[in-house]
């Protein structure tokens, strides 16, 4: 049955009269404990014994790792009922044994470890899957740590041993506890008993070992063993940093110095005798109990007299010295530990002071905080130091003062009314309890005076040097695994509210009132007369102005200007007439109108996810201002998308904007106003809305709902706009190919686009080349790499296969190109691509644009640079490698010659 | 694989018991045994420390044991106490 520790108790506890002498002893041998620090002493029979421990433990954590969530619950019950069954005898024990504490407190603390924390624990699941968040597709498994070497305290001895016997069942755990050597006996006592009732109901065999008149090498040996999984160390400074100087996992849960502030407004009958409660349970002894008391100065004196009242002796100043002198080490500030767990008598008699009988608790008033003021540290037996304090301010930083003196990251306790005082109280002091108008010791114990978690350890968090603030539980003796379900975020499709099309659409604009409009345009569409168009069509009543900005992409500087015409004329609406340019500036005039604030290099900041982006674009609407976009080209599709560039000619780049709030309110395609476009324009415009569509269709972000729109713009573009080129004035077909422009704008404003546009980008600005034909140069090379295996995987929760050349070869089926294997497919729409290209007269390669091999190649570096710092490619079904994007820019340069894709198999 | 080795049903109830007859019977010709665990659904401490020991009197013999239809909870708490190397395993 036993492992190789377990031997019987001691022997029957008799209650005597406590020895400062035999405490004083108990003190020194901590002492030694403490700084005792290596394993050279041990001896080979030593080790082997310790050996022993360890790997009977590993054999029954192994075992335990078969039980199920019933199993162990069967176990802790009836552990939990022999430990309180056994809690006097136990509390009898520890007192005979360590002459500290309280034997009725003792009592109450081994209870407050079975029943308190069963309790907590009896319901919660520690076994298998023990949480769920079907929402989140998360679910949390438990598993276990294995072989956990405890260090218990002689403070709360068998107590603690209790506690962390039923967690470590619990949790499918063993354990090998060394006890404090000055309360050896009653924890092995403690451990028998739940060892012998935990094998009776079916944990494994060897699941609680007892080290056997431990020493520090022992544990040093321990705490080093390669199978030990977690150290918790319960108790003084040493035992602690020893846990965490060990190189293991650790609990080390150590010493404090409770600062309490009693306020004004407190209910004062109910804080003295919270405050005498806790700081003589157990003598003291709870490392959580209260230890300087800074008094509002109105209260000052009716608090110590209803303390005196309640049996608290106020000492003198002298006594005060005395007290000091006597308890505290004045070259360490730590308490002597021969006071520890005293009765308040007994400390007085060895201090000198002459106190009744009947004495609880010692109150010594002090002057201060810190070295000088030695009882400010903690004492853990009934001496409570109490300040004066003038007022709140000073009450608080004397708090910060004991909190800092020992007590970083324990326990503190406030009494009062005044929320305000409790929460500035909560954010100044660094303490994992922050126990409001209740007693400090039993109140951190929790799940007495407030529902936090019941536990016989106190994790002091980083202030401590602790792994964590919390009350340590079963959850610190398992790992939680997480299994994480793929998800899909919500993906939506974001248009316009109202698109308007076909021939004379721009009549719907007699629909909308407006008392004051301007018309945003470029100077050419005035001179041909687009802009009277516009007026025309407009509501009689309309103030009308018109402002112009360049053709070129728009500055910052026509911006502003747009904007004060907008002031000027006290604008309800803004008509942006004309291609991507007009319509960019027209959107950011919006902002800037809408939100004067707004900060348009802020807004431009780079993202990869547009739902998690850092900044947020301004909601406010100042003007209420209307937005009716009408394009007068059949390419960039501006009239329907989130997207605003705007160049910044001072620093010499461009500002991409990216927001549904830049979306137009109204968008208008009327095939009027490109009917006069020059065939170069047709072209490039035309081709750039080919490659919007291509893109969307194989992006990432790609949907059901931007496919339709998608492959509904190829087949459009691919049937019209050789028609469009040769026959400008064919009605239909610049009907068809300005309706394209926009449904392939629907697609990529919900897709995105891909490679293609991050290169064309870079090459365009760099060489000055349009952005429709810069795209052209790109587009067979691009579709050929996307649709091989890619080096580099896009990650995308969306999509849950590669099938970037499977679209490629669906779109060549929707155009009829033929081919029997995806690769024929693919290879058929790139030559189809190449042939519409030569129907167009684009130029085939950058060469032909006149650029010399040795100029292209000097700009390499930075545009690849350029384009791998594009955001477009974010959503391209390849992830490219600057490698990659060397190679497509020397491709295109040399142009002709996709014939063979390397395709992804079907 | 072909299978030569003496073969042995390890009583799911009485599973350390089993162990320690299978490590008698390596003290005899067989340098193969193959211990069929399909009825064993846990191992407690002792049926551990008797795996432990059959390892080690394997070792001696150089002999080899094959564990078949081993559980996945089984196999992990071999995998925990460091003996899935000193066994073979056939499902």
């Amino acid at each position: 049955m036993a492992g190789p520790s377990i031997g019987s108790g001691g022997g029957a506890c008799t209650c005597q009269r406590r020895s400062l002498k035999v405490a004083y002893q108990i003190g020194r041998l901590e002492r030694r404990w403490s700084m005792t620090e290596n394993t050279s002493s041990l001896s080979e029979e030593r080790i082997a014994y310790l050996e022993g421990l360890v790997r009977q433990a590993r054999t029954a954590s192994a075992a335990f790792t078969q039980h199920t969530q019933e199993d162990v619950d069967s176990i802790v019950k009836p552990m939990v009922t022999a430990g309180m069954a056994q809690a006097q005898h136990l509390a009898s024990l520890a007192i005979q044994e360590t002459r500290l504490g309280v034997l009725e407190d003792k009592v109450i603390k081994n209870m407050v470890a079975t029943e308190f924390v069963y309790n907590y624990i009896k319901d919660k699941r520690t076994v298998g899957q023990i949480r769920e968040f079907p929402e989140r597709g998360l679910v949390e498994v438990a598993e276990p740590i294995g072989v956990i070497f405890s260090l218990t305290p002689i403070t709360n001895p068998t107590s603690t041993v209790l506690f962390k016997c039923i967690m470590a069942i619990k949790t499918r755990n063993a354990l090998i506890i060394s006890p404090h050597p000055g309360a050896w006996h009653c924890c092995q006592e403690a451990v028998r008993i739940m060892y012998e009732t935990a094998v009776k109901h079916g944990a494994p065999e060897g699941v609680f070992s007892c080290v056997e008149e431990p020493t520090l090498a022992d544990n040093a040996y321990l705490m080093g063993h390669k199978d030990i999984g977690l150290i918790d160390a319960t108790g003084g400074r040493s035992v602690v940093k020893a846990a965490y100087s060990s190189g293991k996992p650790a609990l080390g849960v150590g010493p404090g110095n409770t600062p309490v502030y009693l306020e004004k407004t407190a209910d004062l009958d109910m804080a003295v005798v919270d405050i005498i409660t806790s700081k003589t349970f157990d003598n003291g002894t709870i490392c959580a109990s209260e230890q300087t008391v800074m008094i509002d100065d109105e209260i000052y004196e009716q608090v110590l007299k209803k303390f005196a009242d309640l049996g608290a002796h106020i000492c003198s100043e002298k006594e005060a010295a005395l007290l000091a002198h006597t308890l505290i080490d004045p070259a360490t500030g730590i308490a002597r530990p021969m006071a520890v767990g005293q009765r308040a008598t007994d400390i007085a008699r060895a201090a000198g002071l002459s106190v009744g009988p009947g004495t609880k608790l010692l109150i010594a008033p002090i002057q201060g905080v810190g070295r000088e003021h030695p009882l400010s540290f903690e004492k853990l037996f009934p001496v409570l130091a109490v300040y004066r304090a003038k007022s709140v301010d000073e009450a608080l930083k004397l708090c910060v003062e004991v909190n800092h003196t020992g007590g970083l990251g324990h326990t503190a306790v406030v009494f009062s009314r005044n929320e305000e005082v409790i929460r500035k109280f909560s954010e100044v002091i660094n303490a994992g309890r922050i126990i409001v108008n209740s007693p400090g010791s039993i109140g951190a114990i929790g799940g007495v005076y407030n529902d936090m978690v019941p536990t016989l350890s106190f994790g002091c968090g980083t202030g401590g040097g602790n792994s964590t603030t919390d009350n340590v539980n079963v959850y610190h003796y398992i790992n939680v695994k997480r299994v994480a379900r793929r998800t899909q975020a919500p993906m939506w499709f974001r248009i316009p509210n109202r698109i308007y099309f076909n021939m004379n659409a721009v009549g719907n604009l007699r629909q909308f009132p407006s008392r004051s409009t301007l018309i945003v345009t470029n100077p050419v569409l005035v001179q041909i007369g687009h802009a009277d168009i516009v007026r025309r069509n407009l509501p009689t009543q309309t103030l009308v102005n018109v402002t112009t900005i360049p053709e070129a992409e728009p500055e910052i500087k026509a911006v502003m200007q747009g904007l004060e015409a907008l002031h000027c004329y006290r604008a309800d609406q803004i008509i942006a007439l004309g291609g991507g340019s007009v319509i960019d500036a027209a959107k950011i005039m919006k902002l800037k109108y809408e939100s004067p604030q707004a900060d348009l290099e802020e807004l431009g900041a780079p993202f990869l996810d547009i739902r998690k982006r850092v900044v947020e674009y301004p909601t406010e609407k100042t003007n209420r201002v209307r937005l009716i976009a009408i394009s007068t080209t059949s390419g960039t599709g501006s009239e329907v998308t989130p997207f605003a560039v705007l160049f910044d000619k001072e620093r010499g780049r461009k500002v991409t904007l990216v927001d549904y709030s830049l979306s137009p309110d109204v968008a208008i395609v009327d095939p009027q106003f490109v009917m006069s476009m020059p065939k170069g324009l047709t072209a490039d415009t035309g081709i750039d809305c080919l490659t919007h569509a291509l893109e969307a269709a194989v992006s990432v972000y790609a949907s059901p709902y931007t496919d339709c729109n998608a492959m509904q713009a190829i087949r459009l573009v691919f049937k019209y706009l050789p028609i469009a080129y040769e026959h400008p004035h064919d009605e239909e077909a610049r009907t068809m190919m300005h309706n394209a422009a926009c449904i392939a704008a629907l697609a990529f404003s919900n897709a995105s686009v891909g490679v293609n546009h991050a290169l064309a980008h870079a090459f365009g600005a760099r060489f000055g080349i349009a952005h429709g034909r810069a795209n052209a140069l790109m587009l067979p090379h691009v579709i050929a790499y996307n649709a091989s295996i890619p080096t580099k995987f896009m990650p995308s929760p969306h999509q849950r296969a590669f099938t970037a050349h499977k679209r490629y070869a669906m779109v060549a089926d929707l155009l009829g190109l033929g081919g029997h294997t995806v690769a024929e497919k693919v290879e058929n729409l790139v030559a189809a691509i190449e042939e519409l290209l030569d129907q167009l007269a684009i130029p085939r390669s950058i060469a032909d644009l006149g650029i010399t091999n040795e100029e292209f190649e000097r700009a390499m570096p930075d545009l690849v640079k350029i384009a791998f710092d594009d955001p477009s490619w974010l959503t391209n079904p390849r992830m490219p490698l600057v490698s990659e994007l060397t190679d497509l820019f020397r491709r295109a340069y040399q142009g002709r010659g996709v014939r063979e894709v390397a395709c992804a198999t079907d | 694989m072909p299978m030569n080795g003496l073969w042995l049903k390890i009583d799911g109830e009485h599973v350390a018991h089993a162990l320690q007859e299978a490590g008698e019977k390596l003290d005899g010709a067989s340098r193969e045994v193959i211990l069929d665990f399909s009825s064993v659904r846990r191992v407690d401490p002792s049926a551990l420390r008797a795996m432990e020991n059959l390892a080690d009197t394997a070792d001696d013999q150089a002999a080899r044991i094959v564990l078949h239809g081993v559980n996945i909870d089984i196999y992990k708490v071999l995998k925990l106490m460091k003996l899935t190397p000193r066994f073979s395993f056939l499902d």
